[in-house]
């Protein structure tokens, strides 16, 4: 909500503006403090105001109250000096999509700036400059809800370009909620890659003194410059104890919790690489080692691909309906891959018309396996493509770029079951 | 001039769900889970981080929790956003902001203030303005009340060790109103008097925790000439007297050595040390061999002209305990200093060539460190530098209370604390139509509720005044089922309890729990009145009631065996009955008490005696 009109008017006859001393009287009761931004969830006639002490009250305001500036803001202070160049170290660039995973409080209104660029990540997180000489570059600045395909052609591209004027790695600070689908994307449009990627988030904002945003960027850029390892990776907190980082494949890692540090997971498999918080290596499992060639990145993607995750009762005329417009679609069966009957005559008319629909599991640790039932073998039968281990959102992210390049269906079917990226696995431990 | 001057900060616990989540708000004996975290400071205002600052929060700041599972989740564990604030909490809040007359905020906000100690998972407490600008009336004069705000309690420190604290995540979370006082006590007594009825109006919203630990209060202490010292953490009130003196002595003491050094022309020592460990390498002082044999250093500083204010001879003068403290906060066990030696193992030779090396002249003094090097230089530097500060006054400073009236510092009094929005707790509006249907529906206050309790249960006002100062008001009242067991549970409270206290009892295992079992026990005619006090006794060591009962021999006598008990008082005491005939009841009564004492109620046996003693007359 924002400032009612009476409240928007209070402050305009007082020339008032955020971070301004001002003198605020009303409902019989005087006030003197720093003028805060409005709250979202604030009452539209509420102006709140920073006392003294520090703390913030709501104050409402009416027709009678009075406000005047008793002094403007100070200017803030310019931002800090840029890193030096150290040499010998190698150089990693850093890539800004948004997010706070490094941000820096203003201390005036306590509002929350993210930092961008390198200089600002040099002030909020000065031991980088022990490790890599830092480059930076703002991709574009969005929650990461906000997503989508143009913005991952985009990214790509960019790490496409860092890569190729010598980067030793790219470090993409990323909101957490869709950072598993970005690092599968970009696990299939970069290809094969000299350097790793290693994108990093924070489930803490790091204006607070327990973010695991500064652990995260550190061992991330440990990991760019340490190991032999160039593939799509997504580092994040290890455990809730602040005690080592994990390293996931980007094509297998899915946030498996709302809210805590260690929410990212691999699935179906183990993480590629440990990290303790002194900057100790441990690789768990193998993954590509560097090389000196050229990234030749394929951004070809179909957007039109959609995604369901089947429930009892699903209505097959509701699903009918979404698919008109799509070209692909991935489903999130139950168990070993299934759907109701109904669904089951509803997808095989689909696959006649042309469309690829891939199955995956709902229970996302497992592989489907449209053998074993009746139903399984009804779907195989209508030609719906078994999506082996694959995370569904990795498929969905899959089926986009197979299907920017392809439009044969048993060309779609052959590469969507073919491990390109780590993104399907043979086997799977106990 | 006021010769003191003071305000208090009383911190209480509510007794509902925790602030920002549903756990039960209690503490638990259990450790659940544990796990490790760090902290890293934030950024200064300019946005940037202290390289040293880190640097040292690398050695330091490493915290492990316990998270016991019934009263922490993962809201505690900072690993899940916080709830919408506890609506009772808030409630009560608004109660007591009404009670103390206070101007309530339009839209609470709450806030994150940076606390990196580790006693917060999350680096921050939360915290929040409820009200301002209140007062309180106590014995004609008014009291002002600065603010008041909602918060959550800090975790709870377990243990310390090395470089890691431990802290237990049962306490945090839990709901606190802190009341501020404005600076206007200038009587020790008041301070505790103010205190007792803050906490008597807390109480009456039944919303509070009792118990131990669960108020909390800190004194802002300073007399003229002096500074602002403040003592955190205080948790018996009746203390809160001998804080403020003790702290006024202190501070008087320090101001007489501030003028004594002025005389004297003592300038600020250089802060640095010099290494005598050759000198003292064959020191019988066990401290300073410990300290040699495991590869310490022993450092020495010059403390020009101070000789006699680091322990005066009638020990008045003690800034050689102030120094202490400071350098025990580097992790050493103290100091030595001139002024106490030559003593603890340091011969007099000793001193001597420490005096010469240093080149010391008459009338000046030294101090002297003993430990591993990077412990003890900087302790001595820290100690010196405390010295310095002797010139100046007296320092601003946070002390830990102790359990016997004095203080120590902790650490030098926090700045303004950082505080930014807490952005994921929803402002709160406080709409005037709730406010006004609190105020029609207040709490009792105490002075009202002290009437009526004399009134309703026939006690006099002065046993129902302490009845409600000491918090005994509400469990008096659910004791006193009649006037008679109100009388009981008056002479309880305000005779045994004390008497229990000087005998030494601690009384804070005994619950209200207890407290009512005994009671139940005694209306169910278990054992009489008089047996009471040391049946309390018994449950304050640790036993139960029934337990008691039986190891203190209580079971009631039924009336036929008390009847045969004073049979046989009165026939081996024939010829003393016949010869004082009825007169011989009064003197036999004690004797017969003596057998009976909380087996049968005093009058029944009075009456009992008498009744036996003219059967026997009659033959």
């Amino acid at each position: 909500m924002t400032y009612s009109e009476m409240a928007r008017q209070l402050l305009a006859s007082g020339h008032a503006s955020e971070g301004d001393a001002v003198y605020l009287r009303a409902g019989g009761k005087e006030h003197s403090g720093i003028l805060m931004p409005h709250h979202e969830f604030s009452h539209p006639d509420v102006i709140v105001i920073k006392l003294r002490s520090g703390y913030n009250i709501g104050v409402m305001v009416d027709d009678a109250s009075e406000l005047r500036v008793v002094s403007k803001a100070q200017d803030r202070p310019s931002r800090p000096r840029s890193p030096e160049r150290q040499s010998g170290l190698p150089t990693v660039s850093f890539l800004g999509t948004g997010g706070t995973i490094a941000s820096y409080v203003d201390y005036r209104t306590g509002a929350v700036h993210p930092a961008l660029r390198a200089e600002e990540l040099v002030a909020t997180v000065p031991e980088l400059s022990d490790i890599c000489n830092m480059r930076s570059k703002v991709v574009f600045s969005i929650f990461s809800e906000n997503m989508d395909v143009a913005r991952w052609q985009e990214l790509a591209n960019a790490v496409a370009d860092e890569l190729s004027s010598g980067a030793e790695g790219v470090i993409i600070p990323h909101g957490t909620d869709t950072l598993g689908f970005t690092s599968a994307a970009l696990s299939f449009m970069l290809g094969d890659l000299p350097r790793p990627v290693v994108l990093v988030g924070a489930q803490r904002s790091s204006d607070r003194p327990s973010s695991d945003s500064y652990g995260n960027l550190l061992s991330a850029a440990r990991f760019c410059v340490n190991a032999d390892a160039a593939e799509v990776f997504v580092l994040m907190h290890g455990e809730t104890s602040d005690t080592c980082a994990h390293v996931h494949r980007g094509t297998k890692v899915r946030k498996m919790h709302s809210s805590r540090r260690d929410a990212f997971k691999s699935m179906n498999g183990s993480p590629v690489a440990s990290l303790d918080l002194q900057g100790g290596l441990e690789m768990l499992s193998p993954c590509r080692s560097k090389g000196n060639f050229k990234v030749e990145p394929d951004t070809r993607m179909e957007p039109k691909v959609g995604m369901l995750h089947f429930y009892p009762g699903m209505s097959p005329e509701a699903v009918r309906r979404f698919a008109e417009g799509l070209r692909g679609m991935v489903i999130a069966g139950t168990g070993l891959g299934h759907v109701s009957r109904d669904m089951v005559g509803c997808l095989k008319d689909l696959v006649r018309k042309g469309m690829p629909v891939v199955m995956t599991t709902q229970c996302l640790e497992g592989r489907v396996n449209l053998n074993v039932y009746d139903t399984g073998r009804d779907l195989l039968s209508a030609g719906i493509v078994p999506g082996e281990d694959m995370l569904p959102e990795t498929a969905l992210v899959k089926l986009m770029w197979v299907l920017g390049r392809t439009d044969g269906p048993e060309e779609v079917r052959k590469t969507m079951i073919a491990n390109l990226r780590g993104e399907i696995s043979d086997r799977r431990g106990l | 001039m006021e010769q003191v001057t003071c305000g208090i900060e009383i911190h209480q616990q509510l007794d509902t769900h925790k602030l920002f989540c549903s756990c039960r708000s209690r503490l638990v004996d259990d450790e659940g889970k544990c796990f490790r975290r760090r902290l890293r400071p934030t950024q200064s205002e300019m946005g940037e981080v202290d390289r040293a600052a880190l640097a040292q929060s690398e050695r330091r700041m490493h915290f492990a929790y316990q998270a016991p599972a019934e009263v922490s989740c993962l809201v505690e564990a900072d690993e899940e956003p916080p709830h919408d604030a506890d609506a009772e909490a808030m409630q009560a809040s608004l109660i007591v902001s009404s009670m103390l007359n206070c101007h309530v905020v339009d839209e609470v906000h709450f806030m994150r203030k940076i606390v990196i100690d580790g006693s917060n998972t999350s680096g921050f407490q939360r915290t929040a303005l409820v009200a301002v600008d209140g007062n309180l009336d106590l014995n004609g004069r008014r009291i002002g009340i600065l603010s008041l705000c909602l918060e959550e309690d800090a975790a709870r420190k377990v243990e310390t060790k090395d470089r890691e604290v431990t802290y237990r995540l049962d306490r945090l979370g839990i709901p606190l109103i802190e009341i501020a006082t404005a600076p206007d006590m200038h009587d020790p007594d008041e301070v505790k008097e103010v205190a007792q009825r803050l906490g008597s109006i807390l109480r009456s919203t039944r919303k509070v925790k009792r118990g131990l630990g669960t108020i909390r209060e800190d004194i802002n202490i300073s007399v003229p000439g002096g500074a602002r010292v403040e003592i955190k953490g205080a948790q018996d009130l009746s203390l809160l007297p001998a804080y403020v003196r003790n702290e006024m002595e202190r501070q008087r003491s320090l101001i007489e050595i501030k003028e004594l050094l002025r005389e004297r022309g003592a300038m600020p020592v250089p802060v640095m040390v010099r290494n005598v460990s050759s000198l003292l390498k064959d020191s019988r002082s066990k401290v300073i061999r410990s300290a040699l044999s495991k590869g310490g250093k022993v450092f020495c500083s010059a403390l020009p002209l101070f000789a006699g204010t680091l322990r005066s001879a009638d020990g008045h003068l003690r800034l050689g305990a102030e120094m202490a403290q400071y350098a025990r906060s580097h992790g050493v066990a103290g100091i030595f200093h001139s002024d106490e030696l030559p003593a603890y193992g340091i011969t007099a030779e000793e001193v001597q060539a420490i005096g010469k090396e240093l080149e010391l002249r008459e009338g000046d003094a030294f101090a002297l460190c003993a430990d591993m090097a990077d412990r003890a230089e900087p302790a001595l530097l820290a100690a010196v530098a405390r010295a310095n500060q002797a010139l100046i006054g007296v320092p601003e400073e946070t002390r830990d209370p102790l359990p016997d009236g004095t203080s120590v510092y902790s650490r030098p009094l926090p700045g303004a604390g950082r505080m930014y929005p807490e952005t994921d707790v929803r402002p709160i509006p406080i709409g005037r139509d709730r406010l006004e249907a609190i105020r029609n529906d207040l709490p009792e206050l105490p002075e009202v509720r002290m009437l009526r309790i004399s009134k309703e249960y026939g006690i006099n006002e002065q046993q129902s005044r302490q009845l409600v100062k000491d918090g005994h008001d509400d469990l008096f009242e659910e004791l006193s089922t009649d006037r008679t067991m109100a009388a009981v549970a008056a002479r309880t409270f305000l005779n045994t309890y004390p008497e229990m206290q000087k005998e030494g009892v601690d009384l804070d295992p005994l619950t209200d729990e207890m407290v009512r079992n005994a009671f139940a026990a005694l209306s169910a005619g278990r054992f009489a009145k008089e047996a009471l006090p040391s049946l309390l006794k018994e449950l304050a060591r640790g036993s139960d009631v029934d337990k008691a009962i039986v190891s203190l021999g209580l079971g009631q006598l039924d009336q036929q065996d008390a009847a045969g008990i004073i049979d046989t008082i009165i026939r081996e005491r024939a010829d003393f009955v016949r010869e004082k005939g009825e007169g011989a009841v009064g003197p036999l009564m004690g004797v017969a008490m003596k057998e009976l004492r909380g087996k049968v109620d005093g009058k029944k046996a009075a009456d009992l005696l008498k009744e036996r003693v003219q059967a026997f007359l009659r033959g």
